[in-house]
């Protein structure tokens, strides 16, 4: 799995690929905390080129989101797969995180 | 006809034969199950299911026999080997065999902490997430004992499946769970198949759970395999023990068989 991090003062892309499972997961868990940390204010995750994602890949965006919600930060998802998308449909989190087609309107749409 | 190659298999048994004491339990079940498939084994009680199932997950030694999972023939694996391969192998046990002294939390938790380097806070909104696939959201703080007996079976289900395992064996899941919950735990079971491209394999007597989940299936009697094909074949088998499971008429005993029985009453010894 690749991790590949832009981001200036305000928005920040977090960009995988390759499969997020129970070893690789750390990877992304580090960009996000270390991002969090910065009080970035809007964090996309672009899954674009991750095929598969277990339950520790979605648990991990869960701390994303629990972790920008504490500075009021804005954390979404940008481009799931149908086999990721089906992941986050089985954790019921198809409905908890803002999730965008593509990673442009994920960074244009205003924080709701 | 079965036209998957040997190595689109996850799963071979190859003439297993078990004996306990002299009584032969298996007597050369062979059967293949391919990756991503749902596997249900049917029978009646007595037939051998379980015992299938315990000796494929390694818990133990087949008289003779092959048991190759991934390649693998675990019955030449030392334990250490064994331990390793099965870390990417879920088993749902008829009894649940939780941990009764640390909280079903605990329980879920335990195969990730034991086996990963995620972080705690990680492992633990794992943990909510599988509670909550199994009805159980909430419950992290309960002790095993607090639970119904239907309730430790889903949380024994989320212990499970905490590692997203390749493979997840299900000692009859839907025992003791009322119909909504039993539902439940079918639609779950094609979910993680779907979702996680778990190769699953169910031992079960329920009808409608097999109807539901399974691609395949086998059936036992006596400790050998009488059926085996997909659901649309079991239905139109004119085989009489499958058509009798189907119909749910009980066992006519013959007459041979009742003078088994008055002689063995009329023994003066067991």
């Amino acid at each position: 799995m690749q991790v590949i991090v832009q981001h200036d003062k305000n928005t920040a892309v977090i960009s995988i690929s390759g499969d997020v499972d129970l070893y690789s997961s750390p990877e992304m868990r580090k960009a996000i905390t270390q991002l969090s940390k910065k009080k970035v204010p809007l964090i996309v995750v672009n899954l674009k080129d991750v095929d598969y994602m277990d339950s520790s890949g979605v648990a991990t965006l869960v701390e994303g989101l629990q972790l920008t919600g504490k500075y009021k930060g804005c954390f979404r998802i940008a481009c799931l797969k149908p086999t990721v998308w089906e992941v986050f449909e089985l954790a019921r989190l198809d409905r908890v995180f803002e999730i965008y087609e593509t990673e442009e309107k994920a960074l244009k749409v205003s924080p709701l | 006809m079965d036209s998957a190659k040997r190595e689109d298999y996850i799963i071979r048994v190859e003439d297993l034969v078990v004996a306990f004491d002299s009584r032969v339990v298996l007597n050369g079940v062979s059967l293949n199950v391919r990756r991503g498939e749902t596997m249900v084994i049917l029978g009646g009680s007595g037939c051998g299911k379980s015992t299938l199932l315990r000796h494929i997950i390694g818990l133990r030694r087949p008289e003779s026999g092959k048991i190759i999972i991934k390649g693998r023939d675990i019955t030449q694996l030392d334990n250490e080997e064994l331990s390793k391969l099965l870390r990417k192998v879920g088993v749902v046990f008829q009894s649940s065999a939780l941990f009764n002294s640390i909280s079903v939390g605990d329980n879920v938790a335990l195969p990730l902490r034991e086996h990963t380097k995620l972080e705690e806070s990680t492992i633990q909104i794992m943990t909510k997430i599988k509670l909550d696939m199994v009805g159980l959201a909430g419950y992290e703080s309960f002790m095993p004992s607090e639970l119904s007996g239907g309730m430790k079976k889903r949380a024994a289900f989320a212990r499970a499946i905490s590692m997203d395992p390749e493979i997840l064996f299900c000692d009859e899941p839907s025992a003791g769970q009322d119909p909504i919950i039993a539902a439940g735990l079918d639609q779950l079971i094609l979910k993680l198949k779907k979702a996680l491209k778990m190769t699953i394999v169910v031992v079960t007597h329920e009808m409608a759970s097999m109807y539901t989940i399974a691609d395949r299936v086998i059936m036992l009697r006596g400790g050998k395999v009488i059926f085996r094909g997909t659901q649309k074949e079991f239905k139109a088998s004119d085989h009489p023990r499958v058509k009798q499971f189907i119909d749910r008429r009980p066992e006519e005993y013959s007459e041979e068989e009742i003078g088994r029985y008055a002689r063995a009453l009329t023994s003066n010894s067991f």
